[in-house]
């Protein structure tokens, strides 16, 4: 201890000494890119920060990969393609409309506080863009880290419509959410609009993203209607079983490392105060979800069920997104351990009132997504969240996605036609709309 | 000769197995089947709703005997994939009217 304490004592005297001379030199104004590299103590720091948010917009990709295996392993085998499709389309056409108008219109800078919508990205001035004139990161940065939370908002919707929507119906629907109702949704909060006005607070999404692609998913499954087979006439449910829980595990485990970056880049610099405590709010909500729906489906449903247990952390994750900096590691929990068991209850629900969910978006996301929302004004530590305006937010987010989405899906059932012919559904959209299945080689006899 | 067809729980194929070796039945098939019988499959329960599960995954052991190799290999595949439960499949033996060993093209007893 002696020892240690004798090597200590110089690191905090120059640790105290970086500090006072960091305060100073960041009162110096910034007037050229040269100048700002050559500042001893305010340039390393922005390095530190940008290169802290750039890898959290990678972990955020790593989640598509994560949606796209759970997804897949939560069906069945010969809608494979067809769901490795579609999310390959979302992640892609969602980072180039980010591009184009999206990033824009999310962050219009003043506006009237409900819509505008803008153009592409770019920009003149170097000095006000890439140093600390723009933020802890540089306006590229801003932009790959947001354009990676757009297309998740998709990717909720795709697992939700799985093994029966039209392939070509879909791209639209995606585009026209990624491209325009996400980004004008997400103004409302993060790009200063009126909800943000009001005081509400989502730190990293459970409404703007994911109530918002949990509601879209809604709005989906009520005009696509159930997969064939699932609701007998005689009132019977006939679950449909996924084909690989493996896939989905390791889609589970993927999107939690992934949320790491979705949470904790949220922190938008590399403070270690608010990035450490969000980790540990995030997998302190992640785990207590887990146990919570594991438990919960043991007792209410008399199974331990792994499909169960995975949404479990899922809910978990969701419930922490929108409070993951301003509640502690107990709240932490308790928004995790409840969003668990809700979980668990609602997808049973939404499947008893006919409902066809494969994957359990609605309730992971929509239901969760609120919940997580309204957890902020129970369990934050900051006085100034209140209850009722996180109400109002996040049933604003529900409300504004599925009526959109609503119209929108219509839109495009009486346009494009929004499912497949039955006898393409029997076949598997694999063959059907692909001509591939995604096991070639191997037969497989389902029930 | 007798043509041997026994539908049994796939756990019970190694089993099976030596327990033919072990009486001297040199060769055997043995296919992935799916089947039920008298209890028609069983219920599960998928994310909160039950389902019945009305093909049940089994093997199917195909050996062919001599006259004398029958009774011996009947007993043989009884005693080792008998667990007194239900489900524990069943065995069907049908006489074999020619065989041929394709490589030298013995007929008869000699082929088997």
């Amino acid at each position: 201890m002696i020892k240690d304490r004798f090597f200590r004592a110089p690191i905090v005297a120059i640790s105290a000494l970086i500090l006072a001379g960091a305060t100073q030199v960041m009162g110096e104004d910034v007037t050229s890119l040269e100048g700002f590299q050559s500042m001893p103590l305010v340039y390393p720091k922005f390095m530190v920060d940008n290169l802290w948010v750039l890898i959290a917009a990678a972990l955020v990709f790593v989640m598509h990969l994560g949606f796209a295996t759970l997804e897949t392993g939560l069906t069945r085998q010969k809608n494979t393609v067809n769901i490795l499709f579609k999310n390959v389309f979302i992640v892609s056409v969602g980072i180039i409309t980010y591009a184009l108008t999206g990033f824009n219109t999310m962050y219009p800078g003043d506006f009237n506080g409900f819509i505008s919508i803008l153009g592409p990205i770019g920009f003149d001035d170097d000095v006000a863009n890439l140093t600390s004139n723009y933020a802890n990161y540089t306006y590229w940065t801003d932009f790959i880290f947001q354009a990676m939370f757009a297309a998740t908002a998709a990717t909720i919707v795709s697992g939700a419509v799985a093994e029966r929507v039209k392939l070509a119906s879909f791209m639209v629907y995606a585009t026209i959410l990624v491209a325009f109702f996400y980004p004008i949704a997400g103004s409302w909060k993060w790009g200063g609009g009126w909800l943000d006005g009001m005081g509400f607070y989502d730190f990293a999404g459970s409404s703007v993203v994911h109530a918002f692609g949990g509601f879209s998913a809604l709005a989906a499954v009520l005009v696509l209607g159930a997969r064939k087979g699932k609701y007998l006439p005689n009132g019977q449910i006939r679950p449909i079983l996924g084909h690989s829980m493996p896939l989905a595990a390791m889609g589970v485990f993927l999107l939690w490392l992934g949320w790491f970056g979705f949470n904790g880049g949220s922190v938008l610099s590399a403070d270690p105060a608010a990035v450490s405590l969000v980790f540990v709010t995030t997998s302190l909500a992640a785990a207590a979800g887990a146990l919570s729906s594991i438990f919960t489906s043991m007792i209410y449903l008399k199974k331990p069920d792994i499909s169960m247990a995975l949404n479990g952390i899922l809910a978990g994750l969701v419930g922490i997104t929108a409070g993951a900096d301003t509640v502690t590691w107990v709240g932490a929990i308790l928004i995790g351990a409840i969003a668990g068991a809700i979980v668990v209850f609602a997808i049973v629900l939404i499947d008893r009132i006919r409902i066809d969910d494969p994957v359990g978006a609605i309730s992971v996301h929509g239901i969760c997504g609120v919940w997580g929302t309204i957890a902020v004004g129970i369990f934050s530590t900051n006085p100034e969240h209140s209850l009722v305006t996180q109400i109002l937010g996040t049933l604003s987010y529900a409300a504004f996605a599925f009526v959109a989405s609503l119209i929108l899906a219509l839109l495009i059932k009486s346009t494009l036609g929004i499912r497949v012919t039955e006898q393409e559904e029997d076949e598997g959209l694999d063959v059907a709309e692909h001509g591939q299945p995604a096991y070639a080689d191997f037969q497989h006899i389902t029930n | 000769m007798y043509k041997i067809e026994a539908y049994l729980r796939p756990a019970s194929l190694e089993k099976v197995q030596e327990a033919l070796a072990g009486i001297g039945i040199a060769g055997l098939s043995v296919l992935e089947v799916r089947g039920f019988g008298r209890q028609r499959g069983h219920r599960e329960v998928y994310r909160g709703a039950e389902y019945s599960v009305d093909f049940v995954p089994k093997i199917k052991v195909e050996v062919a005997v001599k006259e004398a190799d029958k009774q011996p290999a009947i007993d043989a595949i009884v005693e080792a994939s008998k667990t007194g439960q239900t489900g524990d499949g069943k065995v069907l033996v049908s006489a074999i009217t020619e065989a041929v060993r394709v490589r030298t093209g013995e007929t008869g007893d000699s082929a088997l």
